[in-house]
């Protein structure tokens, strides 16, 4: 329990060196928001109508200020106000969330739900033709770049069935699930296909592993029949690698899929944060990465949890 | 795969596509990849902005399918006869949205609102030569010009000099509210996910043969293609050649092209060394094949281009300074202007924009290197691409530039001693701004061209840029869509005159 108060208490101090180093970056990257929004029609402007397009954006303010107000603005809850959706960030934030969040668990439930069990199968077959197989395809798998599923996915319905799942319009789960799944399963399997490869190969290896060990050995010397040795004892200790990379690959999956969601057109929290930086909207940008960092850290911290839960020797913080 | 689990798929799939749409009412479901970046018609610039504000708001006056003037909220237009008065006559039934008429208050108080340098409307520019705007009536507006202007009425036919509700302005509420005269309203919009533009009962301009346009943006060109042949979308706007190209050979889909004002050109910056010299611009100009470059890059698609890119005012451009590659000439120019052996220099593009830039910037490397020019490529992001343009910090780039109409208004801002981009131009001479300036004061059309075909003649030959190609406009359509016609403006306008097979 200390142990998880204090990574909670840690979390301010990440998000503060977060927030300063999100805020100085988005500002080091040349190009600012008037030039984003006017393009070379940016050369047209006087200078009293540059000087009003630079307090509208706030970039008046020197960046202590500017930071400082923001910083202020934070801790009252108050994430500021997009300048290119005219809405509070945080408002445009819960309403790209869910999206993600939803997308993260079908492609983590794809990748696992394939990826575990073809790994322990695989290593159940350690170096026969069908373990070849596995290996061979985990290997294109892993390799194959999301977009690339993504677009042949497109590409195959489109033009060999002539359907699509619509694109443009978002249909939330509780508004109509059967459409929301229609929507979300492409993307999902592009998302989880590198996702389960992944799963499979570590998956495999850490069952191997396992398989190896002493205990294991035992267990089978002492009659108990395979199925009850692989998932009552090979199991739970292979597990641990696969929580690690599917905790790490979700966590990243809830900073939003930026291609991914580009192709099929998802307002995920992926292509909030690209427009943001095309826009070079400070605030959006500011308050989405934040948000996608405070995400990391409680999936991190899940994580340890989990590992804990799985091997009672991981005694975190015990002596 | 069989028919029967073929047909399964389909049905499941298409389970997931219904979308809730009025009982019975008819919609254009129109796609495009890059939103508007804002509402305000006065301060967007954007050419995707454009395209959704020119639905929705009007200017006194547009541009027609062949750029041809036509009545917007004004019915008619006057110039006096020495160009310095310019008068409009509104149509007596243009009303907003909300049902209040259109009165010359609101156009008054609309320029008013541009002119203001609080509102930062880049388009001011074009309109500073307004000293004055009488409204003797409620239908008629009085522009006074501090001389002749001719430009400035194609300068008005644009939706960043539309006419917004003066009420509207006192509130402050433009750009926040849609308050237009224009075709549709603004029903509902997600920015960078999609739009519902329902056909406005009372437009003047006429009936609208279908009740609403359902936008979506899709960010991916291939993806806009992919729901053309779902049958997702009816209609789309596309600007990559590389996947518009493709729409010719999907069954039941159209592709629409037209030659675009905008024009793709090489910039040498006029006052960096050697670039400074006249033999060494010459010299690239002469090392050039545009119509390669277009091959290469464009597959082809638009045409070599003089500067001027108006149909009104386009010469044909063979009879331009060196527009036939001629290598040896190059060389011969490059010797006399003492890089025998060539030199270095970097070229500045845009990454995928446009999306041709790249490719357009490898092919002129290629090209300049059998002179002996070495070039290194700069990719950069468009903004810092932009930030470099205008601050004049390249040695020569790539560039898509904007065209218009008039080609005054194209070219003051480049080639004038007071033009608002001499930083991005670096180059100007006695004889192009004489040109300009008679260009803007001449009020006979056939002198005007003539004043224009010296223009571009004298820039050719002095070469600051090398202009190469204009590209097309795409848009591509289902066969169940009839009546639009694409304009070189890239205008979506022409959509009210849409209509659609059950």
């Amino acid at each position: 329990m200390g142990y998880v108060l204090n990574r909670i208490a840690l979390f301010p101090l990440v998000m503060l060196g977060v927030s300063v180093f999100v805020f100085v970056a988005i500002r080091l990257v040349p190009g600012d928001a008037i030039t984003a929004m006017l393009g070379t029609e940016g050369g047209m402007l006087t200078p009293a109508q540059r000087e009003t397009l630079t307090a509208y954006f706030g970039m008046d303010q020197n960046w202590f200020v500017q930071y400082g107000r923001w910083l202020a603005g934070l801790l009252q809850g108050d994430l500021g106000v997009s300048v290119t959706y005219g809405q509070p960030v945080l408002e445009i934030i819960l309403d790209r969330f869910p999206l993600t969040l939803e997308l993260a668990f079908l492609s983590m439930f794809i990748a696992i739900a394939i990826g575990l069990p073809v790994g322990i199968y695989a290593a159940i077959n350690a170096d026969r033709p069908s373990d070849l197989i596995v290996r061979v395809f985990a290997m294109i798998g892993q390799s194959t770049p999301n977009f690339v599923v993504a677009l042949l996915a497109i590409y195959v319905l489109s033009v060999g069935f002539g359907v699509l799942p619509q694109m443009g319009r978002f249909v939330p789960f509780f508004d109509d699930p059967i459409g929301n799944l229609a929507q979300l399963i492409l993307p999902a399997v592009a998302l989880g296909t590198a996702f389960a490869a992944a799963v499979t190969r570590i998956a495999r290896a850490a069952m191997l592993d396992v398989l190896s060990e002493d205990y294991v050995r035992t267990a089978r010397s002492q009659g108990y029949s395979q199925s009850y040795v692989i998932w009552r004892h090979a199991l739970p200790n292979a597990l641990i690698p696969v929580v690690t990379l599917s905790g790490v690959e979700f966590g990243y999956l809830l900073g939003g899929a930026v291609i991914v969601e580009q192709i099929f057109a998802l307002p995920g929290l992926g292509r909030v944060v690209l427009d943001a930086i095309l826009q070079r909207d400070y605030a959006l940008m500011q308050g989405v990465v934040l948000f996608i960092a405070f995400n990391f850290l409680v999936v991190n911290l899940l994580v340890d949890l989990a590992y804990a839960a799985l091997d009672p020797r991981i005694r975190y913080g015990a002596k | 795969m069989t028919t029967f689990t073929k047909a399964t798929a389909v049905s499941a799939i298409a389970l997931g596509l219904a979308i809730a749409a009025p009982a019975g009412a008819q919609t254009l479901d129109v796609a495009w990849s890059q939103d508007a970046t804002g509402l305000d018609p006065h301060t967007q610039t954007a050419f995707a902005s454009i395209r959704l504000l020119e639905l929705l708001y009007e200017p006194l006056v547009r541009l027609g399918p062949n750029l041809e003037l036509q009545p917007a909220v004004a019915e008619s237009w006057e110039f006096s006869d020495d160009a310095t008065t310019l008068t409009f006559t509104l149509d007596a039934d243009a009303v907003f949205h909300d049902g209040t008429p259109v009165t010359a208050a609101d156009v008054k108080a609309s320029f008013e609102r541009i002119l203001d340098e609080e509102t930062a409307a880049a388009a001011r520019a074009n309109y500073t030569s307004i000293t004055g705007i009488e409204t003797p009536d409620d239908r008629t507006v009085v522009f006074m010009l501090d001389g002749p202007n001719v430009p400035i009425l194609n300068g008005m036919a644009s939706i960043n000099a539309a006419v917004v509700s003066a009420a509207a302005i006192e509130a402050g509420t433009v750009g926040t509210e849609v308050m237009g005269s224009g075709p549709f309203t603004l029903a509902e919009r997600t920015p960078n996910a999609n739009a519902r533009l329902a056909a406005f009962a009372d437009w003047h301009g006429g009936d609208i043969a279908y009740d609403e346009i359902s936008v979506s943006v899709l960010p991916d060109e291939t993806a806009i293609l992919a729901s053309l042949r779902a049958g997702q979308a009816d209609f789309a706007l596309m600007t990559d050649p590389l996947v518009a190209t493709l729409v010719t050979g999907a069954p039941g889909l159209d592709l629409l092209t037209a030659p675009t004002l905008s024009y793709h050109v090489l910039q040498l910056n006029a006052s960096r060394a050697p670039m400074d010299q006249l033999a060494v611009r010459q010299a690239i100009s002469c090392a050039i094949d545009r119509q390669d470059i277009l091959d290469g890059a464009l597959l082809g698609e638009g045409e070599v281009t003089g500067p001027l890119t108006s149909p009104a005012y386009r010469n044909d451009p063979a009879s331009l300074f060196c527009y036939e590659q001629d290598q040896d000439r190059a060389r011969e120019l490059l010797a006399e202007a003492g890089f025998a052996d060539g030199f270095e220099a970097s070229i500045l593009a845009a990454n995928g924009e446009p999306p041709t830039a790249i490719a357009e910037a490898q092919l002129i490397q290629s090209q300049l290197a059998e002179v002996g020019i070495d070039l290194e490529i700069e990719t950069q992001e468009m903004n810092v691409y932009i930030d470099r343009w205008l601050a004049g910090d390249f040695d020569m780039a790539v560039a898509l530039n904007g065209g218009r109409v008039d080609p005054y208004t194209m070219y003051n801002r480049y080639w004038t001693e007071a033009g608002n981009l001499q930083g991005v131009s670096n180059y100007i001479d006695d004889t192009l701004d004489r040109l300009m300036e008679q260009g803007r004061v001449e009020t006979d059309e056939d002198a005007r061209k003539e004043t224009f075909a010296e223009f571009e003649r004298h820039i050719a030959e002095m070469s600051p840029w090398v202009w190469l190609f204009t590209g097309y406009t795409y848009t591509a359509q289902t066969e169940a869509v009839e009546g639009f016609e694409p304009t070189p403006t890239g205008s979506l306008f022409g959509l009210v005159d849409v209509t659609l097979a059950e």
